[in-house]
């Protein structure tokens, strides 16, 4: 089976910032699975690396077999059209710190916004799924409300439904949770624990490392740029080996 | 920027203790007797002094107002506001374009039209309007043939007033638009084009469907300012030959002695323009705050609804 997500020495660097330091990972397909580590370790610049919202500046990086951002024709790269790139996106569901709904359009115009302009798809056929969408998320009553009517939690859960509308084989959530109220945090995760359970490959940047026990299939503690340990969350989080795991997880449980 | 949205009010009422016991009495009222605000009374007395020697003033001044009554509906006003109309509206459309596409360029990661975009604004938005209309007003001194090469013709029959009028205006307002256009792109938060190219959304629709909507309510409201400000200084067209509002007026002014009259007429058109576009402005400025306001601004004839209401009904619903 091939794997979903698969970085070989993925470097990352913005000027003389050495952001990334040759990441080496797997993600199997239906697999959860779990990045921690202090802000400012890479995390969300590797999961930005896997839609090409960030350039990769070394290494490999490929989502279910194919190279991203790049074309391979015997040993010469060639960098795909902003077009291909785009095609790319479609199968990529991703979620962000700060929802980044769109404001000028209700809840369910942005759910239904991709499916249409992207895909093409009817009106009508794309209101019907962004109903079952919402409704999935607990929000069919919020259909008609804006962005800024709607609590952070709701907004969240709006945003992973808009993500899902594309029919993603894969789906990048980044520190979902963080800006959230702590009382608005379960909403969010239960949704997502519900994906979880459908089957869907998740790469998940969190800090709820509650979440990451529960429902992660693996977890990597990442710092400084480079991956520290890895393993089965249960025993990343209850054994850590490493030292810099250990006081980071001293920290944080 | 959504972190205050967070505290949402639920939709079911406040569920409070008093209430839902149904034996709440209001507390008395404080009664107190208010602070005297003599400072307003003084103020607002010598306001309206200073305002009625001004409208006294004026009415012993050497106008003769019934010349200015007989002319606001004369024909050649009406024609010469009709210029004017026709020249702001069609200027401003130009502006609009231009604005829109320089922006763009000058946003654009090409170096080339970011460099090109820069001089237009510099130039257009650098040298007086005046001077811009003048040059294209005497564009014939210097080019007598206009060749584009699939058409050709004498500059001066190009040229007329109403070409030199147009050009001349919207050239210098599309620098000043895409100065506007390019600050409301700007102000869209990064994170709106992220998420819908994370969507799979191509660079163009992504501006289309989800930056430039966006960047409307900041573009809007300077937008109006602009259009009123052009709407005015149309009337500088007039030193080109062009028979706008201006021109009409001063024309039957010169011949039939009424100066000031014929000004007073004028003026009280450009004020009718310009308020009349100012509603027209809060209807567009309504339509693009959708989604950023929790509640919009009632529109005068849902105020007007509301104060009928809270006359019909004791307590102001």
């Amino acid at each position: 089976m091939t794997a979903m997500v698969k970085a070989e020495g993925v470097h990352k660097s913005y000027g003389p910032a050495h952001i990334l330091k040759g990441i080496d990972l797997e993600v199997a397909p239906r697999e959860v699975f779990c990045l921690i580590g202090p802000s400012g370790s890479g995390k969300s610049t590797f999961l930005r690396c896997i839609n090409h919202l960030e350039k990769v500046s070394a290494g490999r990086l490929s989502v279910d077999g194919e190279l991203v951002g790049y074309r391979q024709k015997g040993d010469k790269l060639y960098e795909l059209k902003d077009s291909e790139v785009a095609l790319k996106r479609r199968d990529i569901g991703m979620v962000f710190q700060r929802f980044n709904l769109f404001p000028h359009m209700t809840a369910i115009e942005n759910v239904m916004e991709a499916p249409i302009q992207v895909r093409g798809e009817a009106k009508a056929v794309a209101r019907a799924r962004a109903e079952q969408l919402l409704d999935r998320v607990g929000l069919s009553d919020k259909a008609r409300s804006y962005p800024s009517q709607l609590s952070g939690g709701q907004q969240q859960r709006v945003a992973i439904a808009r993500a899902l509308a594309m029919e993603p084989k894969l789906m990048l959530f980044d520190e979902p949770t963080s800006a959230l109220d702590p009382e608005l945090v379960g909403d969010v995760l239960d949704v997502m624990r519900g994906l979880a359970e459908d089957g869907m490959t998740m790469i998940v940047v969190t800090h709820e490392m509650g979440f990451a026990r529960e429902v992660g299939d693996a977890l990597v503690f990442m710092d400084d740029g480079v991956v520290v340990e890895s393993g089965h969350p249960r025993d990343v989080l209850t054994n850590p080996q490493h030292d810099r795991t250990k006081s980071f997880l001293s920290k944080v449980l | 920027m959504t972190d205050k949205f967070d505290k949402t009010p639920a939709d079911e009422p406040p569920a409070d203790s008093t209430v839902s016991k149904g034996a709440f009495t209001p507390p008395e009222q404080i009664k107190a007797i208010p602070v005297r605000h003599w400072g307003r009374w003084i103020s607002g007395v010598v306001v309206v002094a200073l305002l009625g020697l001004l409208v006294y003033s004026f009415s012993q001044g050497d106008i003769n107002w019934d010349t200015v009554g007989s002319f606001i509906f004369d024909d050649r006003i009406l024609a010469g506001m009709g210029n004017t109309v026709l020249i702001s509206v069609l200027s401003m459309l130009i502006g609009l374009i231009l604005g829109v596409v320089f922006a763009v360029m000058r946003l654009s990661k090409n170096p080339v039209t970011g460099a090109v975009a820069w001089l237009y604004i510099w130039f257009f938005r650098g040298t007086p309007v005046f001077v811009q209309l003048l040059l294209w007003f005497n564009l014939a001194l210097i080019f007598p043939v206009l060749n584009f090469g699939f058409y050709k013709d004498e500059t001066v029959d190009v040229m007329t007033p109403f070409v030199v009028a147009l050009l001349g205006l919207g050239l210098n307002e599309g620098a000043y638009m895409a100065e506007i256009v390019r600050a409301g792109i700007q102000s869209v938060d990064e994170g709106q084009s992220e998420a819908s190219h994370a969507l799979g959304m191509p660079a163009g629709k992504t501006m289309r469907r989800i930056v430039l909507p966006q960047a409307m309510r900041v573009i809007v409201p300077p937008t109006g300012n602009e259009f009123i400000n052009l709407l005015k200084t149309s009337s500088l067209v007039s030193a080109v030959q062009y028979t706008e509002l201006l021109r009409a007026a001063t024309n039957i002014g010169s011949t039939s002695f009424a100066v000031m009259e014929m000004l007073l007429v004028a003026s009280v058109w450009y004020l009718a323009l310009t308020s009349v576009f100012s509603v027209g402005q809060f209807y567009v400025e309504r339509y693009y705050a959708r989604g950023s306001l929790r509640q919009l601004p009632p529109t005068p004839w849902q105020k007007v609804k509301a104060n009928m209401l809270s006359l019909t009904s004791p307590r102001g619903v």
